[in-house]
């Protein structure tokens, strides 16, 4: 699965074409027919980078989310798929139910899953403050089954649609069409990453939540609230992750169930970028969304989520620390 | 003189409530459905719809003044949960008949056992390896996906389109249906130019379709249930494809509609005939159980009854029209389904023969399609 293979792949595929383009005109090849099918397929390759690039702007979200927890707690939270899922059935709830305007909906979905997230560390993660790290992996699993299991009671096993945020008539780029969703899932995704860095680099808060990621211990020795940081962590995650859910949620639609994959795509994101809480994860999302969409065009479609998940092992085996972050002296 | 009046009294009331509850025994009919896990689309509204005919049939005063008690236990769609559910229903509950399971992989499971127990079983899945071949005791009544595929490609020989494109989801109900594209494509003279596929959960198909539409393919089918057609949908008309859209029964519910929103405009797929009730004509024969079916489920559950719920139904009427003919034991019953003949249900008209254990003829279909957020008839 290679980079070479698959532009090997492209171009067996695009002769393929060229060939059966030469058979469809009987004349002789002409110059014009290999330019149309030359520029068809450049056209087809900008859209497979769009539709990848949309959907590997949510994985890089949801991968965020855990890079957050991560640093700060170092455990995974699994359950950070489960906001996602929050995000978008909030939102259906309060605009389709409830009647609310788009706006509002949003506000108030993103309020309830933060608050979700932070009763969620009071109750299942700050009680057990002693444990190893695996069991509260282990609890964040059992967590995400409590929060799947809550929203099947009581929104049903159904999918829902949620109406674009403006319009659904297509606009056309490059030769490729994307929707004005795709535009704000874009436009979203760059304002919380700008945010998400401000945040870390300039407020007092984000950098003491730096500080405990280096080192709880130390950090808490010069009068940084640990536990108040891991409060924090988890209320910024589930924010992230009910974002992407929610525009997202347009597009792809929601249902109780939507957290389970998409969680596991935003995990890869943040393996593939080293669980940074920056760019790396960002960049994570953004390869895996596109190699899933040139895998999908190019190979096979049947491949689609092999791709993610062989390269997640590839990178367990070969580069644990990620593609993007230097490797680390031990502290000893 | 009063002690003795007293023992006969007391005799006739024992032998009176005796002979009640001989009478009252109830005729015990075993259920599995698929309610919880992946396939709760198809085993939900099943369980509602056994149970919803138990009541029915029960307020009615029984089968033959007896009473029907309905065992219903959940597979999870899981084969292995499948085969001990179905044990317990013969061994412990010694139930008559089995109506379910609800999935193709469920029903295999089963079937040495009902074949072994002589049990009948009145299967609600779709595969066509259920009766094909012909098992003594194990009967369907969803229709096969053949004949929808052959409802899709008469309607493309018609409009005269040779290449098409297909695009499943890759389950079971997504690869029997590719399978059965591919096979019969020849007798129509169609060729499958573009065969694709899409995980249950993916969310996005614009890869796919974007190939399609460089493929020269004259339509595109596509084979799955809820959500990722109504995706497809979408992103055949973001990416601005205009060739005819086909897509299955699997999506026949206005679920669909709402989902795909104005996308699923135009969108033709098979469907049974539980769709379309209202707009039969008066001659058709199924037009009185359907309407039937759809004013008890409204009034049941709420919601609009779905061909799902009719399988269940249709599973449920059978047996209790053979129970009716010949008896409740388990030899009659079977020897009295295999006996029917045009019992107009909800997945159509069926008619049991030896040789034949599914009952269905390819006009159990009817094409529809999508105008103006409603189903019309296509014909």
């Amino acid at each position: 699965m290679d980079i070479g293979s698959l532009a090997a792949n492209g171009f067996s595929w695009y002769m393929m074409q060229h060939q059966s383009a030469q058979g469809d005109s009987t004349s002789a090849l002409t110059l014009s027919s290999v330019k149309a099918v030359s520029m068809n397929f450049s056209h087809q390759i900008v859209q497979y980078l769009l539709s990848g690039f949309s959907t590997g702007a949510i994985y890089s979200l949801i991968g965020l989310g855990f890079a957050i927890i991560y640093n700060s707690t170092g455990i995974i939270n699994f359950a950070q798929g489960e906001f996602v899922m929050l995000g978008g059935m909030l939102t259906y709830f309060f605009l389709t139910v409830a009647g609310i305007p788009l706006f509002a909906s949003i506000i108030l979905s993103v309020i309830i899953a933060t608050a979700t997230g932070v009763i969620f560390e009071r109750l299942a993660i700050r009680p057990l403050r002693n444990a190893t790290p695996l069991s509260l992996v282990i609890i964040t699993i059992g967590g995400s089954i409590f929060i799947r299991g809550i929203a099947m009671l009581v929104w049903g096993k159904d999918t829902h649609a949620i109406p674009m945020f403006s319009g659904t008539e297509p606009l056309f780029l490059a030769g490729a069409t994307i929707l004005p969703q795709h535009l704000w899932i874009f436009g979203i995704t760059i304002l919380i990453i700008v945010i998400n860095k401000l945040y870390f680099y300039y407020s007092i808060s984000g950098k003491a939540m730096r500080a405990c990621s280096y080192n709880r211990n130390a950090a808490s020795l010069v009068g940084i609230d640990v536990r108040r940081m891991v409060l924090f962590s988890f209320a910024i995650s589930s924010a992230m992750g009910s974002v992407a859910g929610m525009i997202a949620a347009p597009l792809t639609m929601t249902s109780y169930d939507v957290g389970v994959m998409l969680g596991l795509k935003g995990f890869c994101a943040a393996i593939i970028g080293g669980m940074s809480s920056g760019i790396g994860t960002v960049l994570g999302g953004l390869i895996l969304g596109v190699l899933e969409s040139l895998g999908a065009g190019l190979l096979s479609s049947g491949y689609k989520d092999a791709i993610a998940f062989i390269i997640l092992l590839l990178i367990l085996f070969i580069r644990p620390r990620g593609i993007f972050r230097k490797a680390e002296t031990e502290r000893v | 003189m009063n002690n003795k009046l007293y023992t006969l009294f007391f005799f006739l009331v024992v032998m009176f409530t005796a002979s009640i509850v001989q009478a009252a025994q109830p005729i015990k009919v075993g259920a599995l459905f698929a309610v919880t896990g992946p396939a709760s689309f198809l085993g939900e509204p099943e369980r509602n719809a056994a149970q919803m005919v138990v009541d029915e049939i029960n307020r009615a005063g029984g089968i033959k003044g007896r009473p029907v008690k309905l065992i219903i236990y959940d597979t999870q769609g899981d084969a292995t949960r499948a085969v001990q559910a179905a044990t317990r229903l013969i061994r412990q509950d010694k139930v008559t008949a089995i109506i379910g399971p609800s999935t193709t992989g469920d029903t295999m499971a089963i079937i040495p056992l009902v074949e072994k127990a002589r049990i009948p079983l009145v299967s609600c899945a779709a595969g066509i390896k259920i009766t094909e071949p012909v098992k003594s005791w194990v009967f369907k009544t969803a229709q096969n996906d053949s004949l929808a595929v052959t409802k899709i490609y008469e309607h493309l020989q018609k409009r005269k389109i040779n290449k098409v494109a297909i695009l499943t989801v890759s389950d079971s109900f997504g690869s029997s249906g590719r399978e059965q594209l591919k096979f019969n494509a020849s007798r129509y003279r169609i060729q499958v130019i573009s065969d694709d596929t899409y995980g249950p959960k993916d969310t996005d198909m614009t890869p796919q379709l974007t190939k399609i539409r460089n493929s020269g393919a004259q339509a595109l089918i596509c084979w799955g249930t809820n959500p990722g057609p109504a995706i497809i949908a979408r992103n055949v008309k973001q990416l601005g494809i205009s060739l005819p859209v086909y897509m299955s029964h699997g999506v026949s519910s206005k679920k669909f509609i709402e989902l795909a929103g104005d996308a699923s405009e135009g969108i033709t797929l098979p469907s049974g005939r539980v769709l379309v009730a209202d707009l039969l004509p008066s001659s058709d024969t199924q037009k009185k159980s359907l309407l039937s079916f759809i004013s008890t489920y409204q009034k049941h559950f709420k919601k609009e009854g779905d061909h799902f719920g009719g399988h269940a139904w249709d599973a449920m009427m059978l047996v209790k029209s053979a129970i009716e003919r010949g008896g409740d034991s388990p030899s009659a019953i079977r020897s009295q389904l295999e006996k029917t003949r045009n019992f107009a249900g909800i997945g159509g008209v069926f008619t049991f023969t030896p040789n034949d254990h599914s009952g269905l003829a390819k006009d159990a279909f009817v094409l529809v399609k999508v105008k103006g957020k409603d189903w019309t008839l296509v014909r």
